[in-house]
């Protein structure tokens, strides 16, 4: 018995799977929209990245001298408080570059947990049908019920790091507060996402689970699983990419926002949130130490939004 | 339509069930912080004992559920350990400000985002489009607080316009709710004005209208007349059902500017550990959101004949 296996012509060779992304990125230079959303993302990165390398002042260093100083400030060691101080002579720039590796690592991160169960609450759903579906959609229409800045209140108030349960977990685990704090808003903010990516997900495997490749893989004898995450979950990445840009966004905003009802990030961490909840008692004097950190995040976000605009526009257009 | 608000009756009820019951389970733990909050951090320990005892948290979770949830249905919301007042009687003028506060900023809202998206969606990918879009995106790039900040800065510090604080303390006043409104408006109109101006993008291409186009009627009149219902089936429905969403906003704007909302009520109440302010908070919440949803599905089976209930 022989297995003819003769191509009648050669299959465009496909290239590493990296390249073809990056490929695929540089269609944004057709999008000035999303041009300057990746501008002022890749700032962003960049500040977090390079925050070591800069001459920038300890973020964390009190001054007692040099309180709420305006912008463009001397400072006593003969430099300059390019943004001013804060209301403990914290130099401002500093807190902000500071501050933007821990905004992007935590909303990230939490984005990425979000994203990881929403995808396998949703594709187990969509893809098995039946009870799961039934009780998936309901644990997710009850979750969203909630307003969500509820659900974070109530969560953090309650397993916060400065609760019964957040310090045994910082005692029982030896971690920091900020890790605890991190832990729990990445909790919180799973619980509200999580049920949204999978709405989403499912309904983009309803459709997909009709196609010809799944029954394939079905007569092939596939396992589920490998269905589930082989086959259906990379074809439905198309929309998830633009959602998840959109999504980093909102998490930001969430974190920013738990930062600013002193629920996120403990101190003297440089959150961007709590730094402007931080001096905001001081009125009108504090305006300039309020002031950068709302540019900062507010710049964020929009470069995040403007990006996946972008990227809306291009996978639109093939 | 009964059989449908029916439907939508018992699973509004089964949610809230399943909710009352995770926040009880949730507020189980600190009960002891709750006493030493509402007696002071100085107070004994048996003083703190002996209160949980008197209020009856000491007594086991069913009963206390159950009584809570008998209480709820009967219209006794129980007693907030934080102001040592009966939760109905204090959340009812808290309702009512928040009401103000989101009935104004949801007819701004809906305003200004109906022309803009219309206007913008019109003639997609125009000047015009492509001025109110990006305008869009980065008003709703700002959250609240910064926003807030960002115009308290403008408008209080620098031009001395208007009050900082929105807490009524010397009675109502309109002037003291533009701020609040203003931040609320800017952050939300960006997302309506999109999906309004896709809708009507949409519709613009559509074969009735190009007929009517090419029939020689004014522009003006087929907008009107023949493009804008149809247009607005999609936003309508959205709208309302992003009225939960809207709540997020109102806790924040309401802590920002100390409005004494139901909003700021419900934050309070949860970093106190009251947990009956925040047992009815999220009733009110879910039932709104429930409600929302009813009316968004009612009115779009009005507003859409096409489609029919089932």
């Amino acid at each position: 018995m022989t297995v003819t296996s003769a191509p009648a012509t050669e299959m465009p060779r496909r290239r590493h799977p990296l390249i073809r992304f990056f490929k695929s990125l540089a269609l944004l230079r057709e999008s000035y929209v999303g041009m300057l959303g990746a501008f002022l993302v890749l700032f962003w990165i960049a500040m977090a990245l390079g925050a070591d390398l800069m001459p920038l002042r300890d973020p964390l260093a009190q001054s007692a001298p040099d309180l709420l100083k305006p912008a463009l400030s001397a400072s006593p060691d003969g430099g300059t408080y390019w943004l001013g101080t804060d209301d403990k002579g914290r130099d401002i720039l500093s807190r902000l570059i500071y501050g933007s590796r821990l905004v992007l690592f935590w909303s990230i991160l939490a984005t990425v947990v979000a994203y990881a169960v929403g995808m396998l609450l949703g594709v187990m759903a969509g893809y098995r049908g039946g009870w799961w579906d039934e009780i998936i959609s309901f644990f997710g229409n009850v979750l969203l019920s909630f307003p969500q800045m509820v659900l974070y209140l109530v969560i953090l108030s309650n397993f916060g790091p400065n609760s019964d349960v957040g310090r045994y977990l910082g005692s029982a685990l030896g971690i920091s507060g900020t890790v605890v704090s991190g832990i729990i808003i990445i909790f919180a903010i799973t619980f509200s996402v999580a049920p949204q990516v999978a709405r989403i997900v499912r309904g983009l495997v309803l459709d997909l689970k009709t196609r010809d490749y799944i029954a394939a893989a079905e007569v092939r004898g596939e396992k589920p699983l490998y269905i589930m995450l082989v086959e259906l979950l990379p074809n439905a990445r198309g929309p998830l990419i633009v959602d998840a840009c959109l999504r980093i966004g909102y998490v930001i905003i969430a974190i920013a926002v738990l930062g600013f009802l002193s629920l996120g990030l403990p101190p003297p961490d440089p959150d961007w949130g709590k730094m402007i909840a931080e001096v905001r008692g001081f009125g009108s004097i504090a305006g300039n130490a309020m002031l950068w950190p709302a540019i900062a995040i507010s710049s964020l976000v929009f470069g995040l939004n403007l990006l996946a605009d972008g990227l809306r526009e291009i996978s639109l257009r093939d | 339509m009964l059989l449908l608000a029916g439907r939508r009756l018992a699973s509004m009820i089964l949610i809230m069930i399943v909710i009352s019951i995770l926040l009880f389970l949730i507020f189980e733990g600190d009960k002891l912080a709750l006493a030493a909050r509402v007696l002071g951090p100085y107070s004994p320990m048996e003083g703190r004992l002996q209160w949980l005892e008197d209020n009856g948290y000491n007594r086991p979770l069913i009963v206390r559920y159950f009584s809570w949830l008998y209480g709820f249905i009967t219209g006794d919301w129980k007693v907030s350990a934080q102001f040592n007042r009966p939760v109905l009687e204090f959340l009812a003028p808290r309702l009512a400000n928040t009401a103000i506060l989101g009935l104004c900023v949801f007819l701004i809202t809906a305003m200004i985002s109906l022309v803009l998206g219309v206007l913008s969606g019109i003639k997609e990918g125009g000047p015009l489009d492509r001025v109110i879009t990006v305008a869009s995106v980065f008003t709703t790039s700002i959250p609240e607080f910064a926003s807030a900040t960002f115009l308290v800065a403008i408008f209080v510090f620098w031009l001395d316009w208007l009050p900082g604080s929105s807490s009524f303390s010397n009675g109502f006043s309109w002037v003291e709710l533009i701020l609040p409104i203003t931040v609320l408006v800017l952050y939300n109109f960006g997302y309506y004005t999109r999906m309004t101006r896709a809708s009507m993008a949409e519709v613009m291409t559509s074969q009735y209208v190009r007929t009517a186009v090419l029939k020689g009627l004014p522009f003006k009149r087929v907008v009107v007349k023949h493009a804008l219902r149809n247009a607005l089936i999609a936003p309508f429905t959205v709208m309302i059902l992003q009225l939960n969403y809207l709540l997020s906003g109102i806790i924040v704007t309401e802590v920002f500017f100390a409005y004494d909302g139901f909003g700021k009520a419900i934050y309070d109440a949860a970093l106190f550990g009251d947990i009956y302010i925040v047992q009815a908070g999220a009733m009110v919440a879910v039932f709104v959101a429930v409600l929302s949803q009813f009316i968004s599905d009612v009115g779009y089976t009005y507003l859409n004949p096409r489609i029919r209930f089932a």
